[in-house]
């Protein structure tokens, strides 16, 4: 297999089990060396030749590579699903779901409106504090060295512990959510039985944390889902609130401390900009969009 | 007169990403659910129509209509 996409024959085959739809660009590798760094110039040459190109990694996939292509895509809930949310070397049964990242409609918007009260700016708010203190405390382990890895020492203890706060489960637990994240995002790729270990002991620890605010519930995310209502005046089930538990973890996690760890990159190997925010914190909202959007932490 | 504008958000469609709220605050509103609502009835005052503008274009839910009257 080649490393750089090469062109397809115009007008492009049609796809026998897909009548007028024309088969995309082939074999685009899209995890080679080429594609580790700025993404601009690659993806820029992917997208001149076609909007969509095609991989037989993964056991063959598509990927759409233009805005107008990912838009169409995205919003044609007709004929695409979001039940799968991974592509991985396996492609085993769908057996845990993680609502609203997986749910299709109509069952996506119920799965997604349960989360959004507590992730309003307002909500978001008021966990400045405690998120501007984790953050503080743990600058305070490594400010005496002057420097240390900021990936391994900060930023991937920074989600984790927000998310355990916000959750209500003991930040000291933080570990074993890396440890998870780990097999599931990394390991999992490959490896379907780690992946389904790391699910099974998530399950099962949410599964402890429910049974215990069944009995008394506590000021914290996990209630809150359980004590949410859907239309029809019902509570959500167990799983779903499991599987919710299980992305919020997940999600929230790996997203965050990607972005985290990738403006902090940024920001070390470009001194202007760091001696800039510096002299300017007022710039820091509009440098974090910037940041986010540059080294956009899903894509 | 030429050139007003006003903003109204689609409930069905939105799903409470709340850019528009992030980035035209004096256009939109969230409600205790989330959801975002235009403010008022919609009109957006001279000045603010780039802002409109930009929060039709980073509607992820593609719920937010410019109406020029």
């Amino acid at each position: 297999m080649s490393d750089t996409a090469r062109a397809i024959p115009s007008p492009a085959p049609e796809m026998p089990d897909h009548p007028g739809a024309r088969r995309p660009a082939r074999n685009h590798q899209y995890r080679t060396a080429d594609h580790v760094g700025p993404a601009g110039p690659q993806t820029g040459k992917v997208r001149a030749e076609s909007p969509v190109v095609h991989t037989d990694r993964f056991l063959g996939c598509y990927l759409p590579v233009t805005y107008e292509a990912v838009k169409q895509i995205a919003h044609d809930t007709e004929h695409f699903s979001s039940r799968r949310v991974i592509v991985r070397d396996v492609r085993p049964e769908i057996t845990n779901t993680a609502p609203p990242i997986t749910s299709d409609p109509p069952d996506h918007k119920p799965a997604k409106q349960l989360l959004l009260p507590p992730f309003t700016p307002d909500a978001m708010k008021k966990l400045e504090p405690r998120v501007r203190a984790i953050c503080n405390e743990l600058i305070d382990e490594f400010i005496s060295q002057g420097k240390c890895d900021a990936a391994a020492r900060y930023t991937k203890h920074i989600p984790v512990r927000a998310i355990a706060h916000m959750l209500g489960i003991p930040e000291k637990d933080s570990d074993l959510f890396i440890k998870w994240i780990h097999e599931i995002l990394e390991l999992g790729i490959k490896d379907d039985a780690s992946l389904m270990r790391a699910v099974h002991e998530m399950s099962g620890y949410f599964a402890v944390h429910i049974e215990q605010r069944k009995k008394h519930r506590t000021d914290d995310l996990i209630s809150t889902l359980m004590d949410a209502r859907d239309k029809n005046g019902q509570p959500f089930s167990d799983m779903h609130v499991v599987g919710t538990l299980r992305l919020l973890l997940i999600a929230g996690i790996d997203t965050t401390w990607s972005a985290i760890g990738s403006s902090l990159w940024h920001l070390a190997k470009t001194p202007a900009d760091r001696e800039r925010l510096v002299a300017e914190p007022e710039l820091v909202p509009t440098a974090v969009e910037e940041l986010l959007r540059a080294y956009s932490p899903v894509t | 007169m030429a050139g007003r504008l006003k903003v109204r958000v689609d409930q069905d469609k939105c799903q409470g990403h709340a850019r528009c709220k992030s980035l035209a605050p004096e256009l939109f509103n969230l409600d205790e659910f989330g959801n975002a609502h235009e403010i008022g009835d919609g009109s957006v005052p001279p000045g603010l129509e780039d802002k409109a503008w930009l929060a039709q274009a980073n509607c992820p839910e593609i719920a937010i209509e410019v109406i020029e009257e």
